[in-house]
C-alpha cells in the first residue's frame, strides 16, 4: 500500500529491546488498590461506595457525572478502605479523589454476562456496552470511548484507524499485545467498525514490530480489516499523524478527526472493547510497559487499575542502581515522577526508571537558530518563535502563531542542541491561557449575579414604595370618608 | 475656472449633507467606550476602586481620569486588558501580583449575623439568621466585603488552594 509523505519528526533511540522480549505477566494483586476517581478527560466519577463496603470485582464504585465522563469499577474483589485523597500520577504532586480497596485476595468477578454473538446487538448497544465498562482512550488520551462511538455515527465516520503505531521509546506494551492476543484484538477492531458503520478499517503498525505485524497479518486475514505497515519514527503514534499517513488526509487545525470522517483508536482500546462487549468485564486492568536503565528486569504487566507504581517496581526485581528520574509514560511525553506511591490509571502506558546516562545533558543554553525544532514540528510550528514570545511573557503572539495547535510531542524539545526546554515553554503558556479563559468564565458568570442582585434590590425597593403608597392612600380614602361622614352628622 | 470652482462647491455641499445626515441618523448615545471598558471590568460593583460602581469606574477610564490599574480584584489581567483596549502602556508597577483568593468561614466563629450575606455583591454567601454561613467558591470575586463587615472575624479571604485541574506548569528559569 502507498503511504503518504510526513512532516517532521524524529527517530530516538527506540530502546525497545529492554522489553520487547519479555511475554506480559500477571503482577499479583497487591493488598491495597488505590483507585483515582478521575481517571478520564471530563468530569470526575461520583463514588457510590462507602468505607467498610464490600465489592466485587468489576462492581461499580464511581459512577460517570454528565455527557463527556467514565466510570470506574472495582479492580478487585476486597473492602471499601477509605474514600479519600490520595496523591495522583501527575507532575504537580497534588491529590485527587481516591478509593482504597483492601483486597481479600480471591479476586472474585461480580457475575457477568457474555454476549455469545456480539454482532447480533446493535450499535447503540454496543456504544453502552463500553460505556458502562468505562473504557477510556488507553493510547494516553483517556478519552471516553462511548462518546467518540456516538459521535462518529452522528458525524458519518466512513474511516477506522486503528493505532498500533506505538512510537514512544522503551514502551512495548501494545506491541506485545499484539502478539499475544491478535485475534482478540481484530475481533474488537471489527466490532468498532460494526458499531460506528465505517466502510474502511485499517490498522497502522510499525515497522519496527514484525512479529505484532505478522501475528495481526494472520489474524486479520479473511476479514475486512487491512493491516499496514508503516515506518518508523516519532511521533507516528500521533492520530492525525498516523491519518496522514495512512490516507493522506489532513484534519484541520482546531479541528477533530471525525471532521473529515475518521474515526482513530488504540490497539488495547479495541481489546478492551472486545472484553467488555462479548464478556461484559469492565476496564478493570491494563497492560503496561516497566523498563528503563535502572530496572533490574524490565518487563510487560498485566495490572490491576490502582496498583502502585513502586509495587511494579519492586515485582521487577526492584532497581539495578539508584534510577536518577522516573517517568510515567514514554520518555517524550511522559511526566517525571516525584515518588513512586501513585497509582497505575486506565490512561498509564508504562512506568521508566531512567539512568542518569539516558536522560543526558539538561543544562539549557541560548539559541542558536538552528531552526532543527522547525524541521522537527510534526505540526509545522516554529518552536523557537513560539519560545520565544513566551518567554518575553507574550502568550498571545504564541497564540496567534498556532500554540494551540501545539501537541506537545516533545520532538523539538529533543533535537534542541541547546537543550532550551520548549515543550515546557508551552506546557506553561497553555496553562496560563487556559487559567485566564476560566478567570474570563468566572468574570462573565458573577457579573450576571451582580447585575441579577441590583435588579432584585431595585425590585424590592420598588415593590417596598409601592406598597407604602398604597397604604398611605388607603389611609388617606379612610381619614376622608371618615370626615365625610362627620360632615354628615353635623 | 468657473466649472471647477461650480464643481467643488456642489460636491462640497452634497459631501457636507451626507456627513450631516449621517451624524443625525447614526448618532452613538453616550459614550461607546464606557460600555466596553465595563464589559472588561468584574462587575461586581465593589467599589474599591473608589468610583460608584464598575460603570462609575468605566466613565472615569474612558475620560482619563483613572489610571487602567484601579481594578484591585481585576489585577493584573483586567489591567492589561484595560490598556489594550485603550490603547495605552500600562505602568504595571504599582500593581501586586494577587494570589487568587476567595472567601472562606470558619465555621467555630460564624454567629449567622447575616451581615456578609446582604452585602456580598455575586449573592456567593449562603446563610440566615442564626445559621452558619458557607461561601459558593465558584461565584466569590474576593471583593473583602464581607471581610470588612464580619463582627467576628469568621469570614476572611484565603489564597485559592491549587487544584489538579488547575495546576500547570511554571515558567521554565533559564538565563537563556
Amino acid at each position: 500500500m502507498n503511504l503518504f509523505k510526513l512532516r517532521g519528526g524524529v527517530h530516538p533511540q527506540g530502546r525497545k529491546e529492554l522489553a520487547e522480549k519479555h511475554a506480559i505477566r500477571q503482577l499479583p494483586m497487591p493488598e491495597r488498590l488505590f483507585v483515582p476517581l478521575q481517571q478520564h478527560v471530563g468530569a470526575p466519577a461520583q463514588p457510590l461506595v462507602r468505607v467498610g463496603d464490600q465489592v466485587l470485582k468489576g462492581q461499580l464504585i464511581g459512577a460517570g457525572q454528565g455527557f463527556i465522563s467514565a466510570p470506574v469499577h472495582a479492580p478487585t474483589s476486597g473492602r471499601i478502605a477509605a474514600i479519600g485523597d490520595f496523591s495522583a500520577a501527575h507532575p504537580s504532586g497534588l491529590s485527587s479523589p481516591t478509593v482504597t480497596i483492601e483486597a481479600d485476595g480471591l479476586d472474585n468477578w461480580l457475575p457477568t454476562r457474555s454476549v455469545d454473538d456480539p454482532f447480533a446487538l446493535s450499535p447503540e448497544e454496543i456504544a453502552n456496552a463500553v460505556g458502562a465498562a468505562g473504557i477510556v482512550g488507553l493510547g494516553g488520551a483517556t478519552f471516553p470511548s462511548a462518546v467518540k462511538l456516538s459521535l462518529s455515527r452522528k458525524n458519518n465516520v466512513h474511516t477506522l484507524i486503528i493505532n498500533g503505531g506505538e512510537c514512544e521509546p522503551y514502551i512495548t506494551c501494545d506491541d506485545r499485545l499484539m502478539q499475544e492476543r491478535a485475534a482478540e484484538i481484530i475481533e474488537g477492531v471489527r466490532l468498532i467498525r460494526y458499531a460506528v458503520g465505517a466502510t474502511r478499517v485499517m490498522v497502522g503498525i510499525e515497522d519496527n514490530k514484525p512479529v505484532a505485524l505478522r501475528e495481526m497479518q494472520a489474524a486479520a486475514a479473511g476479514t475486512e480489516v487491512k493491516i499496514v505497515a508503516v515506518p518508523a519514527m516519532y511521533p507516528m503514534g500521533w492520530d492525525k499523524q498516523m491519518i496522514r499517513a495512512l490516507t493522506g488526509c489532513e484534519v484541520p487545525a482546531d479541528g477533530r478527526t471525525a471532521d473529515i470522517g475518521m474515526l482513530v483508536h488504540n490497539v488495547a482500546t479495541a481489546f478492551a472493547v472486545r472484553d467488555a462487549v462479548r464478556f461484559g468485564r469492565p476496564l478493570v486492568s491494563r497492560v503496561l510497559t516497566v523498563s528503563g536503565g535502572a530496572i533490574a528486569t524490565p518487563a510487560n504487566l498485566q495490572v490491576p487499575i490502582g496498583a502502585l507504581v513502586e509495587d511494579l517496581f519492586s515485582f521487577c526485581g526492584g532497581f539495578s542502581q539508584k534510577p536518577a528520574r522516573m517517568v510515567l509514560g514514554g520518555p517524550m511525553m511522559g511526566v517525571e515522577l516525584f515518588t513512586a506511591a501513585v497509582p497505575v490509571v486506565k490512561g498509564t502506558s508504562g512506568v521508566l526508571a531512567l539512568t542518569q546516562q539516558e536522560i543526558g545533558s539538561t543544562q539549557a543554553a541560548p539559541c542558536i537558530r538552528c531552526s532543527n525544532c522547525v524541521r522537527a514540528c510534526p505540526v509545522g510550528l516554529l518552536p523557537l518563535e513560539l519560545a520565544a514570545h513566551i518567554r518575553s511573557g507574550d502568550s498571545g503572539a504564541a497564540v496567534s502563531r498556532g500554540l494551540k495547535d501545539c501537541i506537545a510531542c516533545g520532538c523539538c524539545s529533543f533535537v534542541c542542541p541547546s537543550h532550551i526546554p520548549l515543550v515546557h515553554y508551552f506546557n506553561f503558556a497553555k496553562g496560563e491561557l487556559m487559567e485566564q479563559e476560566r478567570g474570563k468564565l468566572k468574570q462573565s458568570a458573577t457579573k450576571i449575579l451582580a447585575e441579577e442582585r441590583l435588579a432584585r434590590i431595585e425590585r424590592i425597593e420598588r415593590e417596598r414604595l409601592e406598597a407604602a403608597a398604597k397604604r398611605k392612600a388607603a389611609r388617606e380614602a379612610k381619614k376622608r370618608a371618615e370626615q365625610m361622614s362627620k360632615m354628615e352628622v353635623a | 475656472m468657473l466649472t471647477a470652482l461650480t464643481s467643488l462647491t456642489i460636491l462640497g455641499a452634497l459631501l457636507g449633507l451626507i456627513l450631516g445626515v449621517a451624524a443625525k441618523v447614526f448618532r452613538v448615545e453616550g459614550n461607546a467606550m464606557v460600555a466596553e471598558l465595563n464589559e472588561i471590568l468584574p462587575g461586581s460593583q465593589c467599589g474599591q476602586c473608589g468610583f460608584p460602581g464598575c460603570n462609575g469606574a468605566a466613565q472615569a477610564l474612558a475620560e482619563g481620569r483613572a489610571p487602567v490599574t484601579l481594578c484591585p480584584p481585576g489585577g493584573r489581567a483586567v489591567a492589561l486588558a484595560l490598556a489594550a483596549k485603550l490603547g495605552v502602556d500600562a505602568d504595571m508597577s504599582g500593581v501586586e501580583d494577587v494570589v487568587p483568593r476567595v472567601a472562606d468561614v470558619r465555621e467555630e466563629l460564624c454567629i449567622g449575623c447575616t451581615r456578609c450575606f446582604k452585602v456580598c455583591p455575586t449573592d456567593a454567601i449562603m446563610g440566615a439568621a442564626q445559621q452558619i454561613h458557607s461561601v459558593f467558591r465558584e461565584a466569590c470575586t474576593a471583593c473583602g466585603k464581607c471581610e470588612e463587615i464580619c463582627p467576628t472575624e469568621s469570614i476572611r479571604l484565603q489564597p485559592v488552594t491549587v487544584t489538579l485541574h488547575a495546576w500547570y506548569w511554571n515558567k521554565p528559569k533559564i538565563a537563556a
